[in-house]
C-alpha cells in the first residue's frame, strides 16, 4: 500500500465503507446482466419504442439500435434512431 | 405422503452448497425427518466425504438411472441418523450422464419413501444445473458477501423464476459480523435489497466447518459451532417452524460460554 493511501485511510473521515462502495458496483453491473439475460428484453423495448415513435417519426427501422451501455459511474439506455421525416401529427 | 424435493443451488462455485445440503439435511434427520441427500455433482462428487460416508458407497446415481442396481442399492444410510440417507454422484462420469427427464423420475421414485428430498446442485448453469433442478418444487440459492457471489445469485434467481420456481429463498453463508459492523463486508440487509428475496438463513463464517469436514460430521451435530446452529434453525424454518433468523450478532451467553468450557475440558 502506497504512503498516500495509508494516511488517507488515517486522515480521510468520509472514506466510503468498502461494502457501499461493493454494492453500488453491484447494482450497477447488475441493472445490466438482469437486462442482458434475455435479449428478449431488448427487443421488446425496440418494438415498443418503434410503434410509439413511429406515431410521431418516419424512421429507418433496419438501422435502428437500442443498448443498455456501462458508462464510468450508470446505466445507460442508448438509442440511434436514423429520422426520415416527420409525420403531420405533429403540426395537428 | 407429502414430500418436499429442494434444490440447493449457487451459480457461483465453492461458496457452501454442498455443506449446506449436508447440514440442513443431518439436521432435518435429528428431528426425526425421512431425509435423502441427491449429489447431482457428478464427476466432483463430494457430499459422500462430507457426511463421512465415503467408505460406504457401493453404487452410485449414475448407476441408479442406467438400471446397473436397484435403487435401493445405491441409497446409502447414514452412519448417526435414522431415516438419514445419500445418493452419490458418479465420480467418473460426465454430467451429460444424467438427463434431467431421468432425474424427475428418478425423484419421483424417492418421494414414495421420503419426506425430504435435498438436491445438492453443482456449480455453473449449465447441464448439472438443469438436471439438479428438474424434479425438484423448491429452490434454495446460497451466497456468500461478496459481489461475484451475489451477481451469480442473481442470474441463479432469474434462471430458477424462468424454470418456473416462484420463490426461490436465499442463504447468506460465510457472514462475518465484525467485518460487516465497520462496513467492510455486505450484511444482510444490504444483500436482501439488492436481491430481494425472501431469506431463509444466516450462516456465520466458521472454523468450526472445516472440523466438521475434516472429520466427516456435519456441524449441526456439534453442540457450540455457530454455523451448526444457524443450519439448525434453517431445518427449523424448512419444516415450518416459526424460528427467528439467525443474524449475525454474537451471542455471549453463560450458557454458550459454559458449553464451550465443558467442550474445552473434554
Ligand atoms: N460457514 C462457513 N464457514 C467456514 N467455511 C465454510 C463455510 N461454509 C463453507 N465453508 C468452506 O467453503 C468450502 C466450499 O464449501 P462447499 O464445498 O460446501 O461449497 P460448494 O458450493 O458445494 O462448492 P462447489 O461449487 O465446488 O460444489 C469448503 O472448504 C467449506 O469447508
Ligand atoms: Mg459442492
Amino acid at each position: 500500500m502506497a504512503l498516500l493511501d495509508i494516511l488517507n485511510r488515517i486522515f480521510a473521515k468520509e472514506t466510503v465503507n468498502s461494502k457501499d462502495v461493493a454494492k453500488e458496483r453491484l447494482r450497477l453491473v447488475l441493472v445490466h446482466d438482469r437486462a442482458s439475460v434475455s435479449s428478449d428484453f431488448i427487443n421488446a423495448l425496440k418494438e415498443d419504442l418503434i410503434k410509439v415513435i413511429r406515431e410521431y417519426l418516419e424512421i429507418d427501422e433496419e438501422q435502428l439500435s437500442v443498448n443498455l451501455e456501462n458508462e464510468d459511474n450508470s446505466v445507460a439506455l442508448i438509442a440511434n434512431i436514423p429520422v426520415r421525416g416527420f409525420k403531420k401529427v405533429v403540426n395537428e | 405422503m407429502e414430500s418436499k424435493v429442494i434444490v440447493i443451488t449457487s451459480g457461483k462455485g465453492g461458496v457452501g452448497k454442498t455443506t449446506t445440503t449436508a447440514n440442513i439435511g443431518t439436521a432435518l434427520a435429528m428431528m426425526g425427518k425421512k431425509v435423502v441427500l441427491l449429489d447431482t455433482d457428478i464427476g466432483l462428487r463430494n457430499l459422500d466425504v462430507v457426511m463421512g460416508l465415503e467408505n460406504r458407497i457401493v453404487f452410485d446415481i449414475v448407476d441408479v438411472v442406467n438400471n446397473n442396481c436397484k435403487l435401493q442399492q445405491a441409497l446409502t444410510k447414514d452412519k448417526r441418523y435414522e431415516g438419514l440417507y445419500l445418493l452419490p454422484a458418479a465420480q467418473t462420469k460426465e454430467k451429460t450422464a444424467v438427463s434431467p427427464h431421468q432425474m424427475k423420475n428418478l425423484i419421483n421414485e424417492l418421494k414414495k419413501e421420503f419426506e425430504f428430498i435435498l438436491v445438492d446442485c453443482p456449480a455453473g448453469i449449465e447441464q448439472g444445473f438443469r438436471n439438479a433442478i428438474a424434479g425438484a418444487d423448491e429452490a434454495v440459492v446460497v451466497a456468500t458477501p461478496e459481489i461475484s457471489s451475489v451477481r451469480d445469485a442473481d442470474r441463479i434467481i432469474g434462471l430458477l423464476e424462468a424454470s418456473g420456481f416462484r420463490e426461490p429463498k436465499l442463504i447468506i453463508n460465510r457472514l462475518r459480523s465484525k467485518m460487516a459492523k465497520r462496513g467492510d463486508m455486505m450484511d444482510i440487509d444490504d444483500i436482501l435489497d439488492i436481491l430481494s428475496i425472501e431469506l431463509l438463513g444466516v450462516v456465520p463464517e466458521d472454523e468450526y466447518i472445516v472440523v466438521s469436514t475434516n472429520r466427516g460430521e456435519p456441524a449441526v451435530t456439534d453442540t457450540v459451532s455457530k454455523a451448526g446452529a444457524a443450519y439448525r434453525r434453517v431445518a427449523r424454518r424448512i419444516t415450518g417452524q416459526d424460528v427467528e433468523i439467525y443474524t449475525g450478532e454474537e451471542t455471549s451467553s453463560l450458557v454458550n460460554r459454559f458449553m464451550k468450557m465443558v467442550k474445552l475440558a473434554r
